[in-house]
């Protein structure tokens, strides 16, 4: 097993694992997103106390928890291209970056939409949203770090960097509500206790959630794939994969 | 000790450093971090009173009183152990509703009020339909109706049964 593993940690065997991979995602994303959608739209009840507009949340949560769980991936994909020196972790951990950054917008900017008729403000600087604003300052520095730098081995290293140092933000994030007052609202799902809501709308959430793992997983691997082309560009097996016309006229 | 061993060792020492500064920022700034006061704190003098601050609580059951005009609003926020008057002119948010959460921001004037400038209605984590909650509400109100007939049959029957 740990072999197949290390074998798969070769971008040049990676490359069509991935490709065999992402319709598979993509096709999963779609059926969640379906299933999703529609629990969430039309089985699902209204709220007793917001009425229609609660349904944001079948975008906001899902959107909200990949933010977090995305960054702490794409930090462990560049601990582990900082450690061991592989090349293929540290373009995982780049793949990942831009769809954590669409993750945590999406949830700044649908929370934002749920909060003005909600609470009555479109913005407000308490710990959970300024923490979220932060992370998306984590995403867009990674990012923009990475591209800064020309070499990638050195931009990978950068990368890593900066990115172990933001993991300490993930906690805060999630944990702002307990530890502070917020106008936020604690968590109505979470492990060690039953959700605070009906279970129609938890199940509409939890498909939702599911869809963008699997879009975020179909999205992370396609990305991956133009980083290992663009790297690898100048290896002999991404020459052929490219121009097959030069293989096959060559004897 | 291989070099990936000692990487490992420095990328460990450096995340826990940086751990601990930012916990320490965090405890440090802890007051700056609260979006608001509990009424508690602000009788306990913790609250900035000479410039604005913002409270946060529940706004006290049947407290909610409207002026003449129509905007201006009194009510009264509460964290079951001290309360804090509350004066504001303005629009109120959809979910602002007795015994619902609520942060006011605002200054603490003189004459006790609480003026605020701004409302916010502080939602809370519960989320289901209006049938569940009515449901909710009327079993509420039986058990605390029987716990009425309870204290009430005791002193009368009390030790009966034996």
């Amino acid at each position: 097993m740990a072999i197949r593993i290390f074998q798969f940690s070769s971008p040049q065997t990676f490359y069509p694992l991935a490709g065999r991979l992402i319709p598979l995602f993509w096709v999963l994303a779609a059926l969640f997103s379906a299933a999703g959608l529609y629990t969430g739209f039309f089985v699902a009840p209204t709220d007793f106390q917001q009425g229609e507009v609660y349904r944001i949340i079948f975008i906001h949560v899902p959107a909200a928890w990949m933010s977090m769980f995305i960054y702490l991936v794409m930090a462990g994909w560049a601990a582990v291209g900082l450690v061991l020196n592989t090349r293929l972790s540290s373009m995982m951990a780049q793949a990942l970056a831009p769809t954590g950054a669409l993750m945590t917008f999406i949830a700044l900017w649908t929370g934002s939409l749920w909060g003005r008729p909600t609470w009555g403000t479109w913005w407000v600087w308490d710990a959970r949203l300024t923490s979220e604003l932060i992370l998306l300052f984590l995403y867009l520095g990674f990012m923009a770090l990475q591209a800064s730098i020309d070499d990638p081995r050195r931009a990978d290293k950068a990368g890593a960097i900066l990115a172990m140092v933001g993991v300490v933000n993930v906690p805060i994030i999630y944990f702002s509500v307990k530890w502070w007052n917020t106008l936020h609202q604690g968590a109505s799902v979470s492990l060690t206790r039953a959700p605070s809501m009906a279970s129609d709308m938890l199940t509409g959430m939890l498909l939702m959630a599911l869809a963008f793992w699997m879009y975020a997983i179909a999205a992370a691997l396609m990305r991956v794939q133009s980083i290992i082309l663009e790297r690898e560009r100048h290896a002999g097996w991404v020459k052929d994969l490219l121009e097959p016309a030069a293989v096959k006229g060559s004897p | 000790m291989k070099p990936r061993h000692k990487r490992l060792v420095l990328a460990g020492a450096a995340a826990a450093a940086v751990a601990l500064a930012v916990g320490l920022i965090l405890v440090a700034f802890e007051s700056n971090i609260q979006l608001f006061f509990s009424p508690t704190q602000v009788v306990a003098g913790e609250a900035p009173l000479s410039r604005t601050f913002r409270i946060g609580g529940l706004v006290e059951q049947g407290s909610v009183k409207r002026a003449e005009d129509g905007v201006t609003v009194r009510f009264a926020v509460t964290d079951t152990a001290r309360t804090i008057p509350v004066a504001y002119k303005g629009i109120l948010p959809d979910l602002f509703k007795e015994g619902k959460g609520v942060v006011a921001q605002g200054r603490l004037e003189a004459d006790g009020v609480f003026h605020a400038s701004q409302v916010l209605a502080k939602h809370d984590e519960n989320y289901m339909p209006p049938e569940a909650a009515t449901a909710l509400e009327r079993a509420r109100k039986a058990e605390s109706e029987s716990q009425k007939t309870l204290v009430m049959d005791r002193p009368a029957g009390g030790e009966a049964p034996k």
